[in-house]
Formats: structure tokens, sequence, C-alpha cells
């Protein structure tokens, strides 16, 4: 009967060094005190000018290409205008009509773009000599946000969530930004609209046709968390539904979402779009792209989430699960993948052993894991015959690991220790062999 | 009688510094009782700087000598307030230093104070200043011109050795006519613009005023260059200029435009540019007539007429735009407290801005502004400069303005063509009205970056020239 | 709106946008002064300028950027900061309550 129409507009504050265009810190999140992080530009004084952040551009492109997008050819600022207390100079500088990149996709939901632009200040309300008052604080003005849209390819709570996640993901992936919605380093906005009319089934979720289009958008602000996204969602769909049954349309605007009573509240009726008077920012100059500067970013990408579940899946052969779990963050996997490299565990084994015991990466080195695992298995007796024989071919075999060992790298037993057991297939008691190991390399 | 020091020149000066011959402290007396004198009358400077003697006293043994300048109230300078001549910005004390006075107290310059200037550089009068306007020192009953009047009138009135002013389209160099002193425009992207009060981003650009063509060229040497907090200046090295400033003119091939506009035709302006121009092929120049057209047409120039709506959409659409950052919470007073002309250019500018007419008029604008980029482009592949008038008249009396809603447009339209297209240019006098002592001024343009070229046109015309006050006393 | 001619209440649309305030007299003489200076504009249709690209930028130049550092020279203290506002409080910039907006 109904279907929702939900395009979602992310801003994420990458995490460079200085802001995007001066160079001021960028840490608003952690600033011991209000205004200490500022300059004439992102101050907006008077004669200031901007020069935008390299790094800051680059990392906006590699979103850009790691969400399939093309990057533009010749990409550039333009000044975007409104006033409010936040905006130091009556305008923000953001990207109109070339964005540095466009047309890409994510799971099922397509990218329709994604910009660079720089970060308000932040508001404060409470009272001030008695009467109530706004307070500004400008650490975060100039910071550089990227800004991606979707097109509006989702159609309920569920995939929103969904979407996010992948798209948090692929930005933890790229480290460049903490992307941590608690902290406001990702906001977003769903823009949500329902038609009545069913798309027939097969048909694609682009296809315009198969219902009326909305004529009307809501645009739900202040959603603070991942776990509220679908809950606000959910509430609004259900509350524009309420309106059409009713033979009525939903206002055009924006609304603000309440957490504790779980409702969305009006904040600003939008009866045309605002009129921000777009035009090309003269202080920067256009910024052109070549195609072997653009691939020069794209090497930098590194493998996305995507591609290492699929190698780790083939390569080691993980079932979809262990392999989407181990390829949660890069952390995890550069660990799991560490942990391999010491050749003396089977994949799976450490993969089983990693998932069940829930192991944290930042605890623990991969080294170290090893030697836990083997330690904690059980194994079958081996004749002590046996063992001595494995050692000594150990022993022979590996003269520069012994000369180490010897000239007292500890590192070395180990590695001797895991060659032992991999001769043994791991059988044998591990307190007796290493017994046995440390006493022949003594000798 | 003694000659004051205050009526040297800045070359001059420097000179007869070095060989002990004068001292700064009695220069800095000279200087000093002139402002007293003149000041009260003329309304020049705005701020006098206090700490200037002192200033000079540590910069006596660098290349501008620890020498008084003044500078327009637009440039943001550490410990003298900073209005741009603005009820909006009174009281304001600049947190940092712009890149230009940065460079002139690094190069010995000391800012001998504040000049006034038309509010937030709206204007060809200085008449839009919200602390009044600056009289004209040649006769005082007349206007200085603007947006730099405040500078142009401290040189001609001997109130500094020199001074800076900024342009966007005419406002050094018609001042400078007014003035009859010399005004100079570098290349857009040649000066840093980083601390100065924004007016037209696309436009602006300080520059020198001085008594002689060599002042201008000295200080122009001291404040160009790329600047790291500018994205818009240029890596072009800065040319050498005072190195071929003497070295004449021979074979210059010159071009004379827009003196066949129906309103300059027959007029002293015209004649006064021509008869400029005649000296030009005395001292070896090739001089042709480059005839208005109303199109794109080879060998021609494109007709003003259209320059002055360009510019008026640009140039209010970029103030409005740079000023939107007033608003009275960081810095300044609110925006009630803007004056009548700036209202005007903001509104206007906002406007031309706005959904479904940005299209009509600023895109529009900013493509008819390509068409006089490419006439130049093609004029400069024949001509290594142009000459024309700066301004359509003699010095305006006050009040001429009368709150004219195009004034500053139409006083500068000979200029408002090359200064879209970022070009460099240069007024020296060129006539003097014996009766009124007003003055017209000589308007020297050259391609982009060849800034050389109009020194050295400049300097020869005015050695050979009796214009020059201080050269022709 | 005509762009031709400017009425009264075209000025206090324009204003509003601006935020500049205006008193009814000015919101008059504002007018008439649009609607003049709209004429000369108004010179720029008789070109033909179909085949012309806008000229944005003047300076000639393409990707001018930054490294990404630190730049403490030219970072201000709080009190620089805040040296030059009418109403600070506690290290912040005050104006009276706003209702939440962009």
């Amino acid at each position: 009967m109904y279907e929702p129409i939900i395009g979602l507009e992310i801003h994420v504050e990458l995490k460079t060094k200085s802001k995007m265009f001066c160079g001021c810190k960028n840490d608003p999140f952690h600033a011991p005190n209000p205004n200490i992080y500022t300059c004439p530009v992102c101050l907006g004084l008077p004669g200031a000018l901007l020069v935008p952040n390299k790094k800051a551009v680059e990392w906006a492109i590699m979103l850009g290409l790691a969400l399939g997008c093309d990057i533009a050819e010749v990409s550039k600022f333009d000044r975007k205008h409104y006033f409010y207390p936040d905006l130091p100079k009556g305008y923000q500088i953001s990207q109109y009509d070339q964005p540095l990149a466009i047309g890409g996709r994510l799971g099922d939901v397509r990218i329709r773009r994604v910009h660079l632009e720089e970060d308000t200040g932040k508001l404060y309300h409470q009272k001030v000599d008695g009467k109530p008052a706004t307070l500004i604080d400008f650490n975060r003005s100039g910071v550089p946000l990227v800004e991606i849209v979707t097109e509006p390819d989702i159609r309920n709570g569920e995939e929103a969530t969904v979407f996010l996640k992948k798209l948090h993901q692929i930005i933890r992936y790229l480290d460049i930004s903490d992307a941590d919605m608690e902290k406001g380093s990702m906001r977003l906005e769903p823009n949500i609209s329902v038609r009545r009319g069913v798309r027939p089934l097969g048909n694609s979720r682009s296809d315009p046709d198969g219902g009326e289009l909305p004529t009307y958008k809501v645009e739900v602000k202040n959603i603070n968390s991942f776990k509220f996204v679908r809950r606000a969602i959910e509430y609004e769909v259900n509350r524009h539904i309420a309106i059409l049954e009713k033979g009525a349309t939903p206002p055009q605007e924006t609304r603000g979402w309440d957490e504790d009573k779980g409702v969305t509240y009006t904040q600003r009726r939008k009866e045309e779009a605002e009129d921000y008077r777009y035009f090309p920012e003269p202080d920067v100059p256009p910024m052109r792209f070549s195609r072997h500067q653009i691939s020069d970013v794209r090497s930098k990408i590194g493998e996305m989430p995507e591609e290492k579940k699929e190698r780790f899946m083939k390569k080691y052969g993980l079932s979809d699960y262990d392999a989407e779990l181990l390829t949660e963050s890069r952390g995890m996997a550069d660990f799991f993948e560490a942990c391999i490299k010491e050749k003396t565990l089977t994949p799976k084994t450490i993969a089983n052993w990693v998932i069940n015991k829930k192991v944290d990466p930042k605890s623990i080195k991969p080294e170290a894991l090893v030697f836990e695992i083997l330690k904690a298995t059980t194994v079958e007796a081996v004749p002590e015959e046996t063992i001595g024989q494995a050692i000594d071919a150990v022993i022979s075999a590996n003269a520069k690991a012994v000369a180490d060992f010897k000239a007292g790298k500890e590192q070395s037993f180990m590695f001797l220790f895991g060659q032992v057991l991999k001769q043994l297939q791991g059988k044998g008691d591990k307190q007796k062999i290493q017994t046995v190991l440390r006493k022949k390399l003594t000798e | 009688m003694k000659t004051k020091l205050n009526t040297l020149t800045l070359v001059k000066a420097i000179e007869l510094l070095k060989n002990k011959e004068i001292a700064l402290d009695e220069l800095y007396n000279d200087t000093e009782e002139a402002v007293s004198a003149k000041n009260p009358e003329l309304n020049i400077y705005l701020k006098i700087n206090e700490q200037a003697r002192e200033d000079a006293k540590r910069q006596e043994a660098f290349p501008l000598a620890g020498l008084p300048i003044a500078v327009k109230d637009n440039f943001l300078t550490v410990g003298l307030e900073t209005t741009a001549a603005a009820n909006v910005l009174q009281g304001y004390m600049p947190q940092y230093e712009s890149t230009v006075t940065k460079k002139l107290k690094g190069a010995g310059g000391v800012i001998l104070g504040k000049t006034n200037m038309d509010a937030w550089a709206h204007g060809s009068s200085t008449e839009t200043s919200d602390f009044g306007p600056t009289k004209n020192p040649r006769n005082p009953a007349h206007l200085p011109g603007g947006s730099s009047g405040g500078s142009a009138a401290a040189v001609a009135a001997d109130m500094c050795l020199a001074a800076l002013g900024t342009e966007t389209a005419g406002s050094i160099r018609q001042p400078a006519a007014w003035c009859g002193v010399v005004g100079m425009k570098p290349t857009y992207g040649r000066v840093s613009r980083y601390g100065v009060v924004a007016m037209g981003s696309s436009l602006d650009s300080p520059g020198p005023l001085g008594k002689t063509v060599e002042d201008c060229a000295l200080l122009f040497t001291h404040i160009a260059g790329r600047d790291e907090h500018d994205a818009t200046t240029n890596l072009q090295p800065v040319p050498d200029v005072l190195k071929t400033l003497k070295t004449g003119i021979k074979g210059l091939r010159v071009g004379i435009c827009y003196l066949d506009h129906p309103n300059i035709k027959g007029t002293v302006v015209d004649r006064s540019v021509r008869d400029a121009a005649n000296v030009l092929e005395r001292l070896g120049a090739h001089v042709t007539d480059v005839p208005l057209s109303d199109q794109l047409e080879k060998g021609k120039i494109l007709k003003h007429d259209y320059a002055i709506g360009v510019y008026t959409v640009v140039q209010r659409s970029e103030v409005s735009s740079n000023l939107a950052r007033y608003d009275g919470i960081r810095y300044g007073n609110n925006r009630g407290a803007f004056g009548e002309e700036a209202k005007r250019r903001i509104m206007l500018g906002t406007f031309t801005l706005t959904k479904g007419y940005a299209d009509k008029y600023y895109i529009r604008a900013q493509q008819v502004r390509s068409l006089y980029i490419q006439n130049f482009q093609e004029l400069f592949k024949t001509f290594d400069i142009l000459i024309s008038s700066p301004s359509p008249s003699y010095a305006l009396p006050i009040g001429a303005a009368g709150g004219d809603p195009m004034f500053g447009e139409l006083q500068d339209m000979l200029v408002e063509p090359s200064s879209l297209a970022g070009l460099p240019g240069i007024s020296v006098p060129c006539y003097r009205d014996p009766q009124t002592n007003l003055y017209l001024g000589l308007n020297i343009m050259a391609d982009h970056w060849q800034e050389e070229k109009i020194f050295r046109a400049a300097y020869a015309y005015e050695q050979v020239a009796e214009w020059n006050s201080w050269k022709n006393p | 709106m005509s762009p031709v001619t400017f009425t009264p209440n075209d000025v206090v649309r324009i204003a509003a946008l601006a935020k500049i305030p205006v008193t009814k007299t000015e919101e008059t003489s504002l007018a008439a002064g649009f609607t003049t200076t709209m004429t000369v504009v108004e010179k720029l249709m008789e070109l033909d300028v179909s085949k012309i690209p806008p000229a944005s930028h003047i300076s000639g130049l393409e990707n001018v950027f930054r490294e990404d550092i630190v730049d403490e020279s030219r970072m201000f203290t709080q009190e620089q900061a805040l040296s030059n506002a009418k109403r600070t409080y506690n290290g912040y910039f005050v104006v009276d309550q706003v209702l939440p907006g962009e």
C-alpha cells in the first residue's frame, strides 16, 4: 500500500591534524577550553583568506573511490550563504555543482555524491545573567567535513542501519575519521517520504514507475546514535502513513528526533527551499585531477571490507560468518593474518579461538596468542624418543635460529618450539617438549 | 626658506638619510606639523600611529629607512584601530596583521596612520566614509576620489612620503588622478590580499600611491610576491621593475583607448591623453588608436558600457557575500550600523545571487567578463601598453555623489574593463588646470604580470612632462 | 518579482535574505535605486554569450593546497579570539538564544 522513500545525508569529520582551510588544530572534541583552536580564517575575521588542506581533499577522494564513485576531473568550492551564529563568515564553504565524487554504490544503495565542506562552530544554550542565551565555541569551525548523499533507495529502518554499518566500516578501514556518532564525528539525517502504491515486483528501486512520487520530504535531525536510526525512521514512516491515510500530505519540514520520548517534533517549517545563493568560491582556485593522480590516491586505499572478506573465505577456507567477523575492522583482520604468518597453527584453528574467545587484537600480540593457543590445546601423548628426534631434526635444520637463541633471542625459542610442534603435528606434552628443547639448545 | 622634509620624495629621502644629510627625527617633525595643520580640515587620517617615531628609530637601517607611510584603513594593522571607515567596525583592534603591512614594516616602512576611504571601499569619492569625507588637497572644495581617497590626499598634501591603497576597479588610480599623484594597481594575484578587508574577492588588489613613479616602483617591489596565506597569489617571480625603470620606451607599441566614446570625445580628458600619447611617440614609442566596438572584434576594444553592468553585478555579489560575516558577534557592531551605500550594495548583490536570478545576472555577468578577458588577450598580442584616462573628468565638487546609486561604478567605467580582467595599470598626472588646480591622470595598462612595462612607460613620460608637482614645483 | 522594476516588497524580501534592517522610507528609496541600477545591468542582455564560459576564477591558478600541519604561529589564544566581542562568557561568545536552525 505504502512505500517509504528514504535517502541519507551523512556528515563525517575527517581526522586531519589541521582544519580544512587553515592550520588550526583539528581536535574540537578534546579541547580543554572553548575558542582555543581558532585563527583569522576559522574565526571569520575581516580580511581572512583560505587555503585548502591537501590531505582532506585526498581523503575525500579516497572515500569517493571506495564507494565506487567517479571522481570529477575538475572540482571547486562554492559559498553557501545563510546566517547563523555558528557560521562565522555568514557562508559555509561547500561544494555545489562540481563535487569531488559522484555516482557510486554501497550494497543496494546508490551514492549520489560525496563532497567536501567545512564544519561550523558549536552552540550551547544556557542562561547568562538570567536571560536565555546561546554560547558559541569556534574550535570546531573549519574542521573538514565530508558529506555523503545517497539516492532515496532505502525502504526501511533496517536497510538504513545495514547501509550505515557498511559505510561506517569503510570509513574506519580508510582510517580517515573516527566516525563516532556520540562524539559527533559522524552525523546523519534521513530524508523521508512515503508514497502510495508499490513498485511492481522485480523492478529496481530506482525505477520511477509503479506509483506516484512523493510531493514532500521530511528531514530528521538530532539522531545521535546508530541504535536510534531504525527507531527514528520507523516512527517517522508510521507518522507519514497515518497522515496519508487521512487523505492529507505530511508538511515539508525539518524535524528533530527526541530519544527519550521516541518521537519526532517540528523544528522548522520549510515552505520553500532555503536560498543559499551559491557561487564559486573566488578565494580558492579550482582543482583539477589527472588520471594519474586519481590512481595514485586509489593505490592508497588498500583492501576494503568486501574484498578482504572474499579473500579470507577463499584463501583460508573460512565460512561467510567467520570471515565477516574477522574482517569487521582492519585491526582485527591484520591481527588475524599476523597470527597466520606465524605458520604454527591452521587459519581455522586461529579463527575459532579468536571468535569464540572474543579476543581483542589490541590486548595481545599475535605471537603471544599463537603461543597461548598452543599451550592450551590438549594433545596425544608422544614417546620421549619421538620428541627427542623431532627436536634434533629441527635444531639441525634451523642453524640460524639456534644461533640467535644462543645469542639471547628468546623469540627464536618460540619459533623453534613451533617448528617442533609442526613436526609432531601438534601432539605431545607441551611442557615436556619445551623443557627438552631448552635443554638440548643449551647443551 | 628651508625645504620642509615632508615634501621630499621617498627615494630622495632615503638617499639623503643614507648620506646623513638629513635626520629622520626632523623629517618626522615636519610631517607631523603638516598633519596637525591640515588634517582637521582635510580629514585625511582617521587614526595616527602614536608610536610612529619610536618605530622609525628601529627601522632606519632597512630599505625604506623608517620613513612615514600612510595606510588605507582597510589594511588590518595590529595595535591600530582598523575600521575600513565604517561604523560597523568602529573600535575594531585587529588580532593579526595584513601581509602587505607586515612586508612594509619588514622593509623598514613605518605606518604613520590609517587613512580615510569610502566605507568598505564602496565608492569613488571617499564621501561614503562613515567618518566624513576627505577634501582634495589640491582644491578643498573638491573630492579626492576614492575609495583610496585618504591615501591619495595624504601623498598630495605631503602628509606622508608614500601611501598604500587598494583597488577593485579604479580605487587607486582614480583618486591618484584626482589628487595629482601617482597610483598603481598591480596585476590581480601579484600582491597578497590577506588581512585586507575584502570587497570584491576576484578584483581587489593592494597597491602603492606616491609622489613619483619611482617611489611607487620602490614600494611595489617590497609588497609584491606570493603569500602562502592567499591562494590567489601567483608564483610568478616579481620583476625587478627598478632595474628597467629608466631604460626608455623605444619601440614600445602603444594603443590609445576609450577616447572615441561620446562622453570623452572632444573633452579636456581626450586632449590630455592625446598630448601624452604624442609625448610617448616623441620618446620612441609607436602609438596607434584602438577604436571602440560594441562587440568582440580583432584590433578593437570592447566598449566599457557593458563593463559597468558586469562590474556592478560581480562586485556587488562578492560584496554581499564578503560582508555577511559582520554580525556583531565576534567583533564590531551589528548590521544596523551599515551605512546607506553599504546597504545598497549588499542588497543588490544579494538579489543578483538569488535563485532564479543568479543565472540571468551573476552568471551572465561572468560570461561577459570572459569576453573582456578575451578582448585584452588579443589586444596585448599587438600592443605592449594601452593608454587612456582613469576618470571621465576632473575631481568633482564635494557632494557630487549625492546619493546616486550608481555613482561609484559610473566614475570607474574607464578602468572597469581592464580591472575585470585582472590587468595592472598606473595613473600619472598628465594635466593641471591652472584655474582650479585640479589634475587629470594618464592611465597606462599592460598585460598580466607586465608591471615592468607600465612603470617604464610611466617613468619615461613623467620625466619629460611638466605635471609632477614634486619634480616641477 | 520583475527584474526591471523593484517594489518596496521586493526590498523587504531582499533585506530579510541579506539580514539588513530597513526602515519604511528606505524600502521606497532603495527600490527606486535598485531599479535605476538594474537598467544599467540590463545592457548585458544585448550580448550573445551562449558559447562563453563564465570567468569565476581570475588568478589563473589551479590546485593550490597546504600541507596538513598545525600552524601554531597563526592560532589565537582564547583571549585574542574573544578580544573584540561585545559579549563573552566563560570563554564563549554570547548571543541571545537562537532557535534551532541549520
